[in-house]
């Protein structure tokens, strides 16, 4: 169908699940400015909840939307707990629940335990259409992140990543935007997962674990945080490449920790950050330019 | 006459030290107060503990009637209250345009559900744009606040403040570091704002420009008020020359 082998959908599909995972990061990362080392967390339980959902005999749509649910409610009570905490406390806090979605994943016999869960019902869709439903998904979630960044949210998100103690001296009730940050980015979280799970179709706490966390935060940070149009290249080319090729995959790692440290050395703007810096040396001499 | 701030019997004690000791004042709508002292009088504290980011041990503060305390910074903001802040804190990551405009948008950024539905930003800029002409510093909109020198940096502060259309606008050391012209210049601004109505608090250093804009004073010292009335009286109180000259200068020691 449309030209394209098994394989190559497959990728594609993927990818498009990366990249919706990506931005549901972004919009807490990326927007509000809040450190996430946990995040995989909330794309295992949206895996999760559709999987005994889908199991329990509900229909994929249902599978989808509880996962949603779950992903983004559990996401504002650790949202609520995260509202004291800043910075590098909120990165530690952040990974600890990380660490204890495994750790409870991992004894949880309803759920396969260590066994994880197998036999995931397919989208029942075919793999082709299966691909179309991701990059239908994509699409909508670019279109609402983009919608996001130029809203009177977005504008708001931007002061509290900056300075929120001045966020507050301009009236902005600075902890329910981060509020509502953690509750829609969780909430994408939990339908990239979803669609992962189904994608699959087995699913176990070791594919939720803090190097996913450090992956998808790699795929924000290289794309340039903030940046809609440089997170989805950065995980659609990240989330193939190792997938694509073997050698990669071997040394995913290495390669993520690399482009990760060169990115906060060189570029902190990311991909994004060179591609402006390139076109506005273009177009005109940056007044001040080259200063740090 | 109705006031609109009141500060009563206010206490602020920091474990053992007292930094405000059971001090009230009060301001008329349409004032302008100078609230004056020497270093380490507790003025800053006073202005921390009626933002909200102080709580007093005891006493009340009164917005309209209405008390503050129990109330977060951003609630004091939405009930009428504007600050400039002595250290500048500009957004970096927008420009001076978008700083002011954020701060005019107030109504739109109630709510993050509403902020969410709502995009255009064209009436706030425009209100921005005012703003920075009258504060002076209208060619400077597009600018990125990294780059610009202190004293344009003093008066975002200032317009971002008035943005919010605050009944109450206390402004921090305004003029703190600003070259003598600057500081002047800057001075009539805060002057015509209170001529056009605006209830001014000025926080301040340089008295010079305190005396000549402010139809009233407060001094504290060392965690009390020592004076409260027109400049003149107080400025030739005996004890505030005390507080500012250092130890009481006795004729028969000289």
């Amino acid at each position: 169908m449309l030209g394209l082998s098994g394989y190559e959908i497959s990728l594609i599909t993927s990818m498009g699940i990366a990249v919706i995972f990506a931005l549901s990061l972004n919009l807490i990362t990326g927007f509000c400015g809040q450190i996430s080392l946990g995040h995989a967390a909330f794309y295992g339980i949206g895996a999760y909840s559709s999987a005994m959902l889908t199991k329990a005999g509900m229909p994929l749509a249902m599978g989808m939307i509880g996962a949603v649910v779950l992903a983004g409610a559990i996401g504002i009570v650790v949202g609520f707990a995260s509202l004291r905490v800043r910075h590098d406390f909120l990165a530690i806090t952040t990974m600890g629940v990380g660490f204890l979605f495994l750790g409870v994943m991992r004894q949880w016999d309803f759920v396969g335990g260590e066994m994880g869960v197998s036999g995931i019902p397919g989208s029942g869709l075919g793999k082709p259409g299966f691909m179309i439903l991701v990059l239908g998904l994509v699409v909508v979630t670019v279109l609402f992140s983009l919608h996001l960044k130029r809203s009177w949210m977005g504008f708001s998100f931007d002061a509290i990543a900056d300075d929120e103690d001045t966020a507050r001296v301009i009236g902005l009730d600075v902890s329910r935007y981060k509020l509502a940050a953690f509750a829609m980015g969780t909430a994408l979280a939990g339908l990239a997962g979803a669609l992962y799970a189904h994608n699959v179709r087995f699913i176990d706490p070791e594919s939720f674990g803090f190097v996913e966390s450090i992956t998808v935060l790699a795929m924000v940070v290289i794309g340039g945080i903030g940046s809609v149009f440089g997170v989805i290249f950065a995980a659609a080319v990240l989330s193939v490449l190792p997938l694509w090729i073997q050698f990669i995959d071997e040394y995913k790692l290495l390669l993520y920790g690399g482009l990760l440290f060169a990115m906060m050395r060189f570029s902190p703007g990311g991909l994004a950050g060179i591609a402006q810096k390139l076109s506005s040396r273009k177009a005109v001499k940056v007044p001040g330019g080259g200063s740090a | 006459m109705s006031k609109l701030l009141e500060v009563s019997n206010l206490r602020v004690q920091f474990g053992g030290v007292v930094a405000i000791d059971d001090v009230s004042f009060s301001l008329a709508a349409g004032e302008i107060l100078g609230f004056i002292g020497p270093n380490g009088a507790g003025k800053t504290t006073m202005m921390r503990a009626v933002t909200g980011v102080v709580t007093p041990t005891t006493g009340s503060i009164r917005l309209k009637g209405e008390e503050l305390i129990g109330h977060t910074i951003h609630q004091r903001v939405r009930r009428g209250l504007g600050f400039s802040q002595q250290l500048v804190k500009p957004f970096r990551n927008m420009t001076v345009l978008e700083n002011v405009a954020l701060a005019a948008g107030a109504h739109h950024t109630a709510s993050p559900v509403s902020a969410l539905f709502r995009i255009r930003r064209e009436d706030q800029k425009d209100r921005a744009k005012d703003l920075l002409e009258q504060v002076g510093i209208s060619d400077a909109a597009e600018a990125d606040p990294s780059n610009l020198p202190l004293g344009y940096l003093k008066r975002l502060e200032v317009a971002r403040a008035l943005a919010l259309d605050p009944e109450l606008l206390i402004l921090d050391e305004p003029l703190a570091g600003l070259n003598h012209a600057e500081a002047h210049t800057l001075a009539d601004m805060v002057l015509d704002l209170n001529k056009a109505g605006q209830s001014i608090i000025l926080i301040e250093h340089n008295l010079g420009e305190v005396m000549r804009i402010c139809s009233r004073l407060v001094v504290q010292d060392n965690g009390h008020k020592i004076a409260d009335g027109d400049p003149e009286t107080v400025m030739s109180d005996a004890k505030v020359r005390t507080a500012y000259l250092g130890e009481v200068v006795d004729d028969a020691a000289a």
